[in-house]
């Protein structure tokens, strides 16, 4: 008996040492061929530092599907100005100092035209001022006001998804109108979520309301019943914002204390992104609200144009993929990389770019964009976008939950969604 | 909310943290006592207690509570023999060498924590409670389940004081930490009561972990909080004391409940940090160490 034991061990320690070999192997071969394919001309290459690992997996498992399919379309139909895109993928574990090693690495290495995909804001923060001392064009697929703040350089974009703050603009005076005045915020504790705060704050106060409270929980957090005390019992309307991966025993312990007589909650999809709505954990949601970009489920009214995208990225009706019910889609995030891939292709094809000398030509035509229509390439809806902030506007979707579905109540207009300048890119050098 | 429910609210809170904590720096505590071994894996087999009931929950097919309580029995034996397993395949080997085995044991948190992470995978698993029952106060609602937690809890803290105290394994383990050469001797069997310690030790983490996982959700980062937490209560109950460990479980977990519901988790986590540098300062053998305190 013994004597097994040991042999055994002795045999998987030489097949340890194999393995470690193996795998050293594998991790240097994707440096090797991104060396050996990289020339320019013959193609147009784009860098994807998507969240492959780390707390934005499932996010990333989403861009990365969405991209591959908005780019095996862009090829089909000829390219941009005549030349194959292709697309270099690489995984930043969700982590701002690998962001920040993977767009060296695009820069450096793969020599890439543009990177784009980028969606947490801590990476995005930190990548952003990298990408400019490289002066590589870097399209954001992110949500925070940051870009539009005017922090990053002339080489960030973001001509698909809105801002929090453009956002939370449009969706104070109808939670203010239709759900309470009295408003208790519950956001996590770390740049985001004080976007949330302190816009909400604010445009909540416009409305002649009132925020109550204002909770911060730390991102680690696993048990939230010694937050709750601290909603007070005047609040007519909770709006809850990306409380970690712990949503589910939030949303529980949310159900326990409150119970049957709750205010109207509010919330923003993002922390659901990618969960079934219709679980027993979540049961208490039943009848709240949320924002969503794009609506998860296709709704009665469903344009031609969202039914092509859930075609061809493979997602059903229900926001599930097609090969597997239940894996849910990021689906009220995961149109802006299609539509980023559409309006690089614009830029491209108005600057007729054949290559990284035209940097600045495709850069300034993207900043003489003025929007894009509702179509195909822009299936989430029309866009207004702002050359000056780099930022585009788009239409904002509330929904509430119905029979464990998201039904939209509400579509904003454009104009609700916009805000005074508060920078101008266009007047900064490259 | 008034003053009286909010105490009330934030009093259960810190009973069911107290209890959980209680069992989790009760294993902590037996190892060092009777072994001298600071266990700092101590907390991942409080995640691989909860990584297992969240797999019953999940592959048992029936209600939750059938699943919940196979969890119960399943993941104690299974991190038992684990725990087991280690001893004989690692500290046994150092000769429990007190550096030795904490670098070991370091050893050991990392290979369970990254081999959790290669097989459960990294996301965040809810396990549903065997029972919903919401108790209401007119201020707010309770879930039963985490009442349930402190009975489970106190029930087997006095099964672990009746084992000390009264069986014949309870007194070759009290031997063996009074004085182990005097006990090999004697003819107990040190090894073995060893071993069994560390498994016992490892089984009352799991069973922790198996407790909390439908309050908390399973993660495989799970295990450090607790293991902290432990060791805090541990050294300001003193070291290896098993009722000073219970006295300071009670005091930690009451002052995190009370202090993270009035002010905020943070700061109570900073007022019990704060109060093992106290305990360090003056009253190194713990607080509640006197000479007829050990179990």
């Amino acid at each position: 008996m013994k004597k097994d034991i040991v042999s055994q061990s002795s045999l998987s320690r030489r097949s340890l040492l194999r393995g470690a070999a193996g795998a050293g192997l594998l991790l240097s071969a994707p440096g090797l061929i991104g060396r050996a394919h990289a020339q320019s001309g013959d193609a147009i290459r784009l860098g994807a530092p998507f969240h492959r690992t780390g707390i934005g997996a499932s996010y990333g498992r989403w861009y990365e599907r969405t991209a591959n399919a908005a780019l095996q379309l862009i090829n089909e139909q000829g390219g941009i100005n005549g030349m194959p895109v292709e697309m270099i993928v690489e995984d930043d574990g969700t982590d701002p100092k690998r962001g920040v090693e993977v767009m060296e690495k695009f820069a450096t290495e793969h020599k890439v035209d543009a990177v784009f995909g980028h969606l947490y804001s801590h990476v995005v923060a930190a990548t952003a001022p990298r990408a400019g001392e490289l002066k590589m064009p870097y399209f954001l697929c992110s949500e925070a006001h940051t870009l539009a703040s005017g922090a990053f350089s002339r080489y960030c974009f973001q001509p698909s998804i809105t801002d929090v703050k453009s956002q939370v603009v449009s969706m104070a005076p109808w939670i203010s109108n239709n759900l309470g005045k009295k408003i208790t915020l519950i956001y996590p504790d770390f740049n985001f979520g004080y976007d949330h705060r302190d816009n909400m704050t604010a445009a909540i106060e416009a409305q002649g309301g009132e925020v109550v409270a204002s909770i911060a929980i730390p991102p680690t957090e696993t048990s939230f019943t010694r937050y709750m005390p601290k909603i007070p019992f005047n609040t007519e309307a909770i709006y809850h914002v990306m409380v970690g991966p712990a949503v589910l025993t939030f949303v529980k312990e949310l159900g326990e204390h409150l119970g049957k007589n709750r205010p109207e909650i509010f919330g923003f999809i993002d922390s659901l992104e990618g969960v079934d709505m219709n679980i027993p954990q979540l049961e208490y949601l039943e009848g709240t609200y949320f924002w969503e970009a794009m609506p998860r489920y296709a709704q009665a009214n469903q344009t031609e144009f969202d039914k092509f995208f859930r075609e061809k990225v493979g997602v059903d009706s229900n926001g599930a993929s097609l090969d597997d019910p239940k894996d849910i889609a990021t689906y009220a995030h995961m149109f802006s990389v299609w539509e980023t891939l559409f309006a690089m292709k614009a830029a491209m094809e108005k600057a007729d770019y054949k290559g990284p000398d035209q940097k600045i030509d495709f850069l300034e035509a993207m900043e003489s964009i003025t929007g894009f229509e509702e179509s195909n390439e822009f299936p989430q809806g029309d866009k207004l976008f702002n050359g000056k902030t780099h930022q585009s506007f788009g239409h904002q979707n509330i929904s509430k939950v119905t029979d464990g579905k998201l039904d939209v109540v509400y579509r904003t207009t454009i104009e609700e969604t916009l805000y005074p300048d508060e920078t101008d890119y266009t007047q900064m050098s490259f | 909310m008034d003053i009286a429910p909010y105490l009330l609210l934030a009093t259960l809170e810190g009973l069911v943290q107290a209890s959980v904590l209680m069992l989790t720096a009760l294993g902590l505590s037996l190892v060092f006592g009777v072994m001298r071994v600071v266990n700092v894996a101590h907390g991942e087999f409080f995640m691989v207690g909860a990584l297992i009931a969240w797999a019953c929950g999940v592959y048992i097919p029936g209600p939750p509570a059938v699943g919940f309580v196979i969890g119960l029995v399943v993941a104690p034996l299974f991190v038992g023999g684990l725990a087991w397993f280690a001893d004989w395949a690692v500290l046994k080997r150092i000769n429990y060498n007190p550096e030795g085995t904490i670098v070991s044991t370091i050893g050991m948190l990392y290979i369970i924590q990254q081999f959790a992470l290669l097989t459960f995978g990294p996301d965040a698993r809810a396990v549903d409670a065997p029972f919903y029952y919401t108790i209401r106060t007119p201020w707010f609602g309770y879930s039963s389940y985490k009442l349930f937690i402190i009975v489970i809890a106190l029930a087997l803290v006095a099964g672990l004081w009746f084992m000390l105290r009264r069986s014949k394994v309870g007194l070759l383990m009290r031997a063996t930490q009074f004085d182990k050469e005097t006990a090999q001797n004697f003819g107990i069997p040190v090894d073995k009561v060893y071993s069994a310690v560390f498994a016992i030790g490892a089984m009352l983490a799991a069973i922790g972990g198996v407790l909390v996982v439908p309050n908390q959700q399973a993660h495989y980062l799970m295990g450090t909080d607790p293991l902290l937490l432990s060791f805090v209560v541990v050294i300001v109950g003193g070291l290896g004391s098993i009722p000073g460990t219970i006295a300071a479980a009670v005091l930690i977990g009451l002052s995190d409940g009370l202090l993270s519901v009035f002010f905020s988790p943070t700061l109570a986590k900073i007022v019990s940090t704060l109060l093992v540098a106290i305990v360090l300062v003056f009253k190194p053998q713990g607080l509640f160490s006197g000479k007829g305190a050990r179990a």
